[in-house]
């Protein structure tokens, strides 16, 4: 055996195992990173973990405090979430994919979502704080913040929309037309059964993000410790992160287990919504393909 | 303007002495498409007959297609179309203004070269257009959507699975499924784009005769690149080339004797 080539090939079997070892560590590293903040958050925060929690309001002891305002503030900025940026995002996507021209301009539009969906959280805090909070007089209300949430969520769904609605084969809009179908009908009978799982999967995750926010609701100026629950949708409010990120820079170390449990109420919520972004992908994906 | 003159005349005179008993469903007269700058389609006249199979056949790039999708005028969905002329279904002009695309196509249907079902159930493939139409009552769907699997020859193989999906079902039997789901609204004329190329030959065989059997009850036109297809299932023959037609005439005559030299070239394989 040629002892020059032995030599080769050993180095490059050398370099071989080396990439492994330094992607496998990588990769390693980050499961280290999460396995140390959900002990860490789990080991604070699991005490914590009582009914009391969810039926308290906010306090300044640390062992009367509980969420139950930021909660009910959460889920109520929800309600205004998910139909506004759901309705007009995915009536912009379908407008962008099935009617509107392709042209440089509806390019340009096109380009200028997709920059949009990478602005950061706290301008879209400015742009709510200009437009709905006072130019709308909706101050720190439910509905200031639901508004803001929904733009900064938009350009995330109306990608994930457009993306969705262009995987539905050309050949089958062809079929619908050919058979006398009106946009419409196409659209309603046979774009959107193809296109809702992944339409729904990119919304769900958008309204995760939604939920984690905090920027923008700290520039519209939205109170941490309130005593009652939202009225309606022009009441003021709190929400979850706010309430986390105001525990957690108190200085009395009992807060911060009472923001570990926070924390991990959030993350149950998150992980929910997941779950269900993925149970509807798994479910549109299997109708595509059988 | 002599030249497209010339022309009619001929077609007409030629269409006198074989088949003045055949009434037209499609009569298209100086046809032009152009797709931006490309002239695709250039002078065309062409009769297309009742109950009749009319074949197009020719080279790739002839405009074969692009002259059969001009007649549910789905030629228009694609970028920068250009089209003058005249073309006529039962006696009404369609292009322009003149018809809605959506009434035109309630009476064409058009079946695609790679077969295209709906990911929705069997059933539901073939009452896609009985209900888009606006018909809703469950037993009238139900006759509709029996007869059409009959006449597709296609009922006794999936009359027991007619809720499962349609893609679960072979290549062949998705494209007579399309054939079904266009029969179902009961259309005059049904348009086919090579309908065969994508399929096998026993498959191939089945479609032919499903084509054999259902020209008593529709008219047919097929683009085809297949000339043993053409010459065994239809009834006229129209030869593209370069955008123009070169020679149409009843297939047997067209394949035994055709007049201009080009298409005994083609239809020997001399070229394309």
């Amino acid at each position: 055996m040629d002892n020059n080539l032995l030599i080769k090939t050993n180095r490059r079997i050398v370099k071989d195992s080396i990439m492994k070892w330094l992607f496998g560590t990588a990769s390693f590293l980050l499961i280290v990173l999460i396995a140390f903040l959900f002990y860490g958050i789990g080991a604070d925060g699991v005490g914590r973990l009582n009914l009391s929690l969810f039926t308290n309001f906010g306090s300044r002891f640390p062992e009367q405090a509980g969420l139950k305002a930021a909660l009910v503030g959460t889920l109520s900025l929800m309600a205004v979430v998910i139909p506004v940026s759901m309705f007009i995002g995915i009536c912009s996507a379908i407008y962008l994919e099935e009617y509107a021209v392709k042209n440089k301009w509806t390019a340009f539009i096109e380009m200028n979502i997709s920059n949009l969906a990478g602005v950061p959280s706290v301008v879209f805090g400015l742009l709510g704080l200009t437009v709905f909070s006072r130019a709308l007089f909706l101050g720190n209300s439910i509905l200031a913040a639901g508004l803001t949430m929904s733009v900064l969520i938009l350009p995330i769904i109306i990608v994930a929309s457009q993306e969705a609605i262009r995987s539905v084969p050309d050949n089958l809009r062809e079929a619908s037309y050919g058979m006398g179908a009106t946009k419409w009908q196409t659209i309603t009978q046979v774009i959107m059964p193809s296109s809702i799982g992944s339409i729904l999967t990119g919304s769900i995750l958008s309204f995760s993000r939604a939920i984690g926010e905090t920027a923008p609701l700290i520039v519209l100026g939205i109170p941490v410790i309130i005593q009652f629950l939202p009225t309606g949708p022009l009441s003021t409010f709190t929400a979850l992160p706010m309430q986390i990120y105001d525990w957690a820079k108190r200085p009395q170390p009992e807060f911060a287990d009472v923001a570990s449990a926070g924390i991990i109420v959030l993350l149950v919520i998150l992980v929910t919504m997941n779950a269900f972004a993925i149970y509807f992908r798994n479910k549109a994906m299997k109708k595509l393909q059988n | 303007m002599t030249l497209i003159k010339d022309r009619k005349e001929k077609i007409g005179l030629h269409v006198m002495k074989n088949e003045n008993w055949k009434k037209p469903v499609y009569e298209t007269n100086g046809l032009n498409v152009w797709y931006g700058t490309s002239h695709a389609l250039k002078n065309i006249d062409l009769t297309i007959n009742e109950k009749e199979v009319t074949a197009i056949i020719g080279p790739s790039g002839c405009g074969k297609s692009t002259y059969l999708k001009t007649l549910n005028r789905m030629v228009e969905t694609a970028r920068d179309v250009h089209i003058s002329g005249n073309v006529t279904f039962m006696g009404n002009a369609i292009l322009g203004k003149a018809m809605p695309v959506e009434l035109l196509r309630s009476k064409v249907g058009m079946v695609f070269q790679k077969p295209n079902p709906f990911p929705k159930s069997i059933y539901e493939n073939v009452a896609f257009g009985p209900r888009i139409h606006g018909i809703r009552n469950k037993v009238m769907l139900d006759v509709i959507v029996e007869d059409s699997l009959r006449k597709a020859a296609l009922w006794d193989e999936v009359k027991d699975r007619l809720h499962k999906s349609a893609y679960g079902l072979s290549g062949g039997q998705q494209q007579r499924l399309c054939i079904a789901r266009c029969l179902a609204i009961d259309p005059e004329v049904i348009l086919m784009d090579e309908p065969t190329s994508a399929l096998d030959p026993v498959s191939t065989h089945k479609v032919e005769e499903l084509i054999a059997t259902i020209k008593n009850d529709v008219t047919i036109a097929i683009v085809t690149h297949n000339m043993q297809q053409a010459s065994r299932i239809s009834d006229r023959t129209a030869f593209f080339l370069n955008g123009e037609i070169v020679e149409c005439d009843r297939t047997s005559t067209l394949f035994s004797t055709p007049e201009d030299s080009r298409t005994n070239d083609y239809i020997n394989g001399r070229f394309g």
